[in-house]
């Protein structure tokens, strides 16, 4: 137990995250993401998999999704067919077990990262079906009588999107983390990480209109880092020139290109007005 | 030092519970962080704050408590969670109940017993004695029930607060008439809930299957449409003017409502419904809708719940043209009881606590026409209109 998780190549991780990270794996409770979409909560399971070299199961929670499908689900439309066809299998209800996510995590030797992705969009009580599941990695299988117990306590990591309010007994159990939106330092380490050899001022001028942008007030949907590092991406694909990105903005306060950081039509309309009353002031 | 840290989150309403204090000692005890004082920041910050509109608060509370020190000493990280965790199970607790947490995993519990004991104890000691005796013969530390209450007192003086603390756990109706959450208005809203199958069948309906496969003799599968909230609700909010105190709380209400009924509408009025009503309150002027266009549009199954706080001068309610606002053909009494005529199911929630209801005469007015459905707008009061509203 004494992994220390101190982030990757590929992932910065702020020293209060990996705080967190380290919190929730020595005490083997879940912890808990929040945070701005695209401040890399998803990727955060896959880098703490990589870096503790552990296999990473992944769940993603979807408005349907029922506590009950992540431990099993019992398969009754197969066996009653097999039972119509004679079939061998049918004498033994295993057979028509399928393992959840959980349940998945649970039987491995070694230890994995369970992710629970999004947990916030599936139904109100959702979290509370799974309290003590988590709480205790065990579950009851009905149908068989058995219970399964965690081999070994899976590092648990939960995503919320902050859609619904979880509830105050689940989130008692959590390590909890808000992933605030990374400042200009640690973002421009962020950018050096996905594009080692970007050059530093295309990044510094691409990073002051991407905070400029950010700023807009009445922006619907805010640019997220993804963005930014997609946006760069084109940038230096069209290979625009690091002044002509200075200089448009001044004009035209719509950056080039702005397809890949803004993507909500009302938001354009935004920058067009704006960008026509900063004209109309300069004449 | 850390129990008075977690009090003084307590006092600025940072909702942090005795679990979370304890596993934040626990992680101290496993060496979870080294002794900066940046990492105890973050380890308390993600062991006790468990939302994000909380995180403010917390830095407040522990630059405060924290205010210049630097470095914690090895010695004190170490030996203050043993005592604590100690204390808390092996002193306080019998081994059943022990057994008991275990078993349930609940801290309510324990925040129970606890303070039961600490009850037992003020009746013993009362016999004029001081609550803590000096010189560390009080009983009540010698006893064992509360040994940290006293090891507290002794350290920083403030025993006072930590009994505080455990009496503030008395109000546990908390949750029932206070705190009113989105989550929390949501799973009372479920109240009113009306399944119908309708739509797609795309779900085997299990009975039906096994029924006629045994009767045909072969695999028969049946499907059956699933089951989906039927309910309608049409909400009227009083806006503008003494409301405006209770605007956070409208909007919880409403955005939960939103979410948890698929047809819902809701229109706005001002103090007393009159013969026209809005859904855009910035062009509330503009576009009016006819009352009585919303009362043929919506059939009479609809629920129908008023949200206002019906305080206002009775001659609103009572007298045509007793509008603050226009000139009024009709008495908004009498459009009040064509809504009570036309739909069964109405109900009145009421921001404004109950016990000032009898001294308003325009709230006893339209409790009145509403046949005493009128409800706080408490979890209780909300709980309560709905089952009024799921009736018949």
């Amino acid at each position: 137990m004494s992994q220390k998780f101190e982030g990757t190549e590929n992932y910065i991780a702020t020293e209060d995250l990996r705080v967190a990270v380290n919190a929730a794996l020595t005490l083997q409770r879940p912890l808990l993401i929040k945070g701005e979409p695209g401040t890399g909560k998803t990727v955060l399971a896959e880098e703490v998999s990589k870096a503790l070299d552990m296999e990473l199961i992944t769940w993603h929670v979807k408005s349907t999704t029922k506590a009950q499908q992540g431990l099993y689900e019992y398969d009754a439309i197969t066996r009653l067919r097999d039972s119509q066809l004679g079939d061998e299998r049918v004498k033994d209800v295993k057979n028509y077990i399928n393992k959840g996510k959980l349940w998945e995590a649970f039987e491995k030797k070694k230890r994995v990262v369970l992710l629970i992705d999004e947990i916030d969009k599936a139904d109100i009580e959702f979290p509370n079906d799974l309290l003590q599941e988590l709480d205790r990695m065990e579950f009851y299988v009905y149908e068989t009588g058995e219970t399964i117990k965690a081999v070994e306590r899976p590092l648990v990591i939960i995503t919320s999107n902050n859609e619904k309010e979880l509830p105050d007994a689940f989130l008692r159990r959590c390590f909890f983390h808000y992933i605030s939106f990374p400042d200009a330092a640690t973002m421009s380490q962020i950018i050096n990480v996905h594009y080692p050899d970007i050059k530093e001022r295309l990044v510094r001028n691409a990073l002051a209109s991407f905070y400029e942008v950010r700023d807009v007030p009445g922006l619907k949907k805010k640019p997220s880092t993804s963005e930014l590092l997609d946006w760069l991406k084109l940038l230096m694909n069209e290979d625009i020139d690091p002044e002509t990105l200075r200089e448009q903005d001044a004009g035209k306060l719509i950056p080039p290109l702005h397809g890949a950081l803004i993507k909500n039509e009302q938001d354009v309309h935004l920058f067009e007005r704006l960008a026509f009353l900063a004209r109309r002031e300069r004449n | 030092m850390f129990v008075n840290f977690f009090h003084e989150l307590k006092a600025q309403n940072v909702p942090v519970s005795l679990r979370e204090y304890l596993s934040l000692l626990e992680a101290l005890d496993n060496d979870v962080i080294g002794n900066q004082v940046e990492e105890f920041y973050y380890l308390s910050k993600a062991a006790l704050v468990k939302d994000e509109r909380n995180l403010d608060k917390f830095d407040r509370v522990f630059g405060e408590v924290f205010k210049g020190l630097e470095s914690l000493g090895e010695g004190d990280i170490a030996e203050i969670p043993e005592e604590w965790l100690r204390s808390m199970t092996e002193k306080f607790l019998t081994e059943e109940e022990k057994a008991e947490i275990e078993a349930l995993g609940g801290w309510e519990k324990i925040m129970e017993e606890l303070k039961k004991r600490l009850e037992e104890q003020e009746k013993r000691h009362e016999g004029g004695n001081k609550w803590i005796g000096t010189g560390g013969t009080s009983p009540f530390g010698a006893d064992g029930f509360n040994p940290e209450g006293v090891r507290i007192g002794q350290k920083e003086g403030r025993h006072g607060k930590a009994v505080k603390v455990w009496d503030k756990r008395e109000y546990k109706n908390l949750d029932d008439s206070v705190e009113l959450g989105t989550r929390n208005i949501k799973v009372a809203l479920r109240r009113l809930r009306k399944f119908a199958r309708d739509g797609e069948a795309d779900i085997l309906d299990i009975d039906d299957t096994i029924k006629s496969t045994a009767h045909a003799g072969y695999l028969d599968i049946k499907m059956i449409a699933e089951r989906r909230n039927k309910v309608k609700v049409l909400v009227f909010f009083d806006i503008g003017g003494s409301m405006d105190g209770h605007i956070r709380l409208c909007e919880e209400l409403f955005s939960a409502a939103r979410t948890e009924f698929k047809n819902m509408e809701y229109f706005y009025f001002h103090n007393c419904l009159y013969e026209g009503l809005w859904k855009d309150n910035t062009r509330r002027h503009t576009e009016k809708m006819p009352t009585w266009d919303v009362l043929h549009t919506f059939p009479s199954d609809y629920k129908v719940i008023f949200v206002g706080d019906a305080s206002m001068s009775p001659y609103e309610i009572t007298y045509e043209g007793g509008s603050v606002e226009h000139w009024n053909e009709e008495a908004g009494a009498t459009w009040l009881q064509r809504v009570t005529e036309v739909y069964e199911n109405c109900v009145w929630l009421n921001p404004v606590a109950e016990r000032y209801w009898e001294h308003t005469a325009s709230t006893q007015i339209i409790k009145q026409i509403f046949s005493d459905r009128m409800y706080p707008l408490t979890l209780e009061g909300l709980d309560g209109a709905m089952r009024e509203l799921s009736r018949g």
